[in-house]
């Protein structure tokens, strides 16, 4: 009987069965940023601790940074605070930082992949929900709370329970101008916001095959949003040809070596799953969220839920559209936007904002809308201006940001105002989580906001762009 | 490093009805900005709080504010509570505002080690029994509950179920081993050892 790459990974990087029956797990990579570290790092002064492997720990500031205005010492004097405990931290411990003004600096779940620091067959851990994003690379890839940050920093260990694993195939070919973000959103819409307690989701099919790292770095970072802590595809041929040549990834020789390793830890043929699920492409469409969980999502040419349907829970879905001030049987399509953000670790990639430049050029924001790109980091922002996309977004109205996590989750000066409606390329549309209390968020592909953003209301992005590229063609 | 034993856990009850309760709403990231965990607890559903009561918190209709369940220990919850970001504020303002244990349906997994990793435990009973308890909760607010750990059972007036706990988790708590980072420090030579054949950390 075959394994799968959760096992192979959990077993290679087993310590030993702690008295508590959990395992002790090592881990490969820590990610650190300046929101959910420093409480960790007081505990480690209070005992005595050094940090046990600054050689696997890299650190960047990502979500109390200001997207506009970055001159030191910031207004914001709480954003100083914690943006200068992690620089102390960091030459404290002696921990690497690409801090403000690094070339490198960026969304953490943006830069480890892009500098090669992700690989396929680690563990990985980050005080961020959101971290599942770097099991595109068929790491094994873990967000955690402070307390555990505590742990990896003094031990490079971690405590946890074995996972169950669920693949999920998605078969066939995307209709155009249906993209990873829309296969994710159906995913935890069928699925449920809580389907996948307990699962590592192991993505795979001819769709997920066929798709850029980009886009399966969107699905795996999601699968948070549907219960599943990790997610998972296994590494093949994309994903080699996106390592090789970055500044962390093996080179040469040991690249060659590298690579039979990698491909060694994929799933085996004969791997036996705890649970399958098949999604079809050819039924999928753009996906737009009208409540306040991922889950609750349609079709763009569908409509809001009546509560008629099977399954559905009326008093969530009372709660949802009395939040949202939508009503049940509402058309979502022609919904009037009056911010489009488009940004965050789920879709900041240089391929979102070409896809979603295609859609804006030669076109004007909406005049009620306000709109912003935030691109993911310093580098893909670096390489979006190279082709000049920046240009093409200030033309029709967009402010072009520095590179941060920004109206996403609202820790920064972007935020929305008041019940403001915002079409976010985000992942989460939960209540007030872009920084206004009454704040509705609208989850959809990046192109589907720069579709919003134009049209200043919910549209369909394949009536304003005639061949949009599907994810995975 | 040697932490508090978990065993028991009495007191009156706070009943939140509400599916998907997602970590944002109990703590919303604004209130993240701060490089410590202290005074958490002042802005616990500080949205909804004040959000029910346009904005003044003293009008507030919210659970958590409602005097007859002022002093409650014990937080009773619906389905996948604690869902959504890894923050550890969540869990650290409920119990700094003197939340001893959750009771609910079903919990996110982050949460539940992140609650785990301070001690506070969070048990599932099924659904039904869930129903009972709010209602008899919301019906006799004065009553108190008893969770018994090790029993593993919840007892409040005349329902007695049978709670969900790993158990792993479960002789973590009751031991007073859920403080980590010593168990793992322990014998480091080992880790050394796993990291020496990683052909990641070693060089390829």
């Amino acid at each position: 009987m075959g394994q799968t790459l959760l096992q192979k990974v959990w077993d290679a990087h087993t310590v030993r069965t702690l008295p508590t029956g959990q395992t002790q797990l090592f881990i490969g990579l820590h990610l650190i940023h300046e929101v959910t570290t420093p409480q960790a790092f007081d505990a480690l002064r209070e005992r005595g601790w050094r940090v046990a492997r600054p050689d696997r720990t890299f650190a960047t500031v990502d979500h109390i940074v200001p997207t506009r205005e970055r001159t030191r010492p910031f207004l914001d004097v709480l954003a100083e605070d914690m943006i200068g405990a992690l620089e102390r931290n960091c030459r404290d411990f002696g921990i690497r930082l690409a801090g403000l003004g690094d070339d490198r600096q960026g969304i953490v779940h943006v830069i480890g992949p892009e500098l090669g620091l992700t690989q396929p067959g680690m563990t990985i851990a980050c005080g961020d929900s959101h971290t599942s994003t770097h099991g595109a690379f068929g790491a094994v890839a873990f967000g955690i709370g402070t307390s555990q940050v505590r742990d990896v920093l003094a031990s490079q260990c971690l405590a946890l329970e074995p996972l169950k694993v669920r693949r999920i195939r998605v078969e066939g070919t995307l209709p155009q101008g249906v993209y990873a973000k829309d296969v994710i959103l159906t995913i935890i819409r069928r699925l449920g916001v809580g389907g996948g307690v307990g699962f590592a989701y192991e993505y795979g099919g001819d769709v997920i095959a066929r798709m850029s790292m980009d886009e399966r770095m969107t699905i795996c970072n999601m699968s948070i949003e549907g219960g599943a802590r990790v997610g998972y595809v296994n590494p093949d041929a994309t994903t080699y040809e996106y390592i090789a040549g970055r500044p962390f990834a093996p080179a040469g020789e040991a690249f060659d070596r590298a690579r039979a390793w990698w491909t060694a830890v994929a799933s085996d043929a004969d791997a036996r799953y705890d649970d399958e699920v098949v999604i079809r492409a050819e039924e999928l469409t753009p996906v737009v969220t009208w409540g306040v969980n991922p889950g609750q999502s349609v079709g763009v040419g569908d409509r809001i839920p009546s509560g008629l349907e099977p399954g559905t829970d009326a008093q969530a879905l009372a709660d949802a559209l009395s939040y949202m001030r939508l009503e049940a049987g509402q058309p979502i399509a022609g919904l009037r936007v009056d911010v489009a953000f488009i940004g965050s670790c789920t879709n900041s990639r240089l391929s979102d904002l070409r896809e979603a430049a295609r859609v804006v050029g030669g076109r004007r924001v909406a005049p009620h809308v306000n709109a912003l790109v935030v691109p993911g980091s310093a580098s893909v922002k670096r390489a979006a201006e190279r082709e000049g996309l920046h240009e093409i977004f200030r033309a029709a109205g967009f402010e072009w940001r520095e590179a941060g996590c920004s109206m996403c989750l609202g820790m920064n000066p972007d935020k929305l105002v008041g019940d403001q409606v915002c079409a976010a390329s985000s992942n989460r549309n939960f209540k007030g989580r872009q920084g206004s209390p009454t704040g509705r968020t609208l989850l959809m592909s990046p192109a589907m906001v720069a579709a919003a953003a134009v049209a200043g209301e919910v549209t369909d992005v394949r009536a304003l762009v005639a061949d949009p590229v599907a994810g995975g063609r | 490093m040697e932490a508090e034993r978990v065993v028991r856990i009495e007191g009156t009850v706070l009943p939140m009805r509400g599916e998907d309760i997602d970590t944002d709403r109990i703590m919303p990231a604004r209130f993240l900005r701060a490089v410590t965990f202290e005074g958490l607890e002042q802005h616990l559903f500080e949205d909804e709080r004040a959000g029910s009561a346009g904005g003044d918190r003293a009008q507030s209709q919210h659970p958590f504010d409602n005097p007859q369940y002022a002093g409650a220990t014990i937080l009773l919850v619906n389905r996948n509570f604690g869902c959504g970001s890894s923050r550890e504020h969540a869990p650290q303002a409920l119990r700094r505002s003197g939340i001893r244990a959750v009771v609910g349906e079903s919990f996110s997994e982050i949460f539940f080690g992140n609650a785990l990793m301070i001690g506070l435990p969070c048990v599932t009973v099924s659904p039904n029994e869930m129903l009972t308890l709010m209602a008899r909760a919301e019906a006799q607010p004065a009553s108190v509950m008893r969770i018994d750990l090790p029993a593993g059972t919840c007892e409040f007036e005349d329902v007695r179920c049978a709670i969900g706990l790993p158990a792993n988790a479960r002789d973590a708590l009751v031991t007073g081993a859920w403080d980590t980072t010593g168990l793992l420090l322990a014998r480091y030579d080992e880790v050394n050892a796993v990291a020496a054949k990683l052909p990641y950390v070693a060089g390829f």
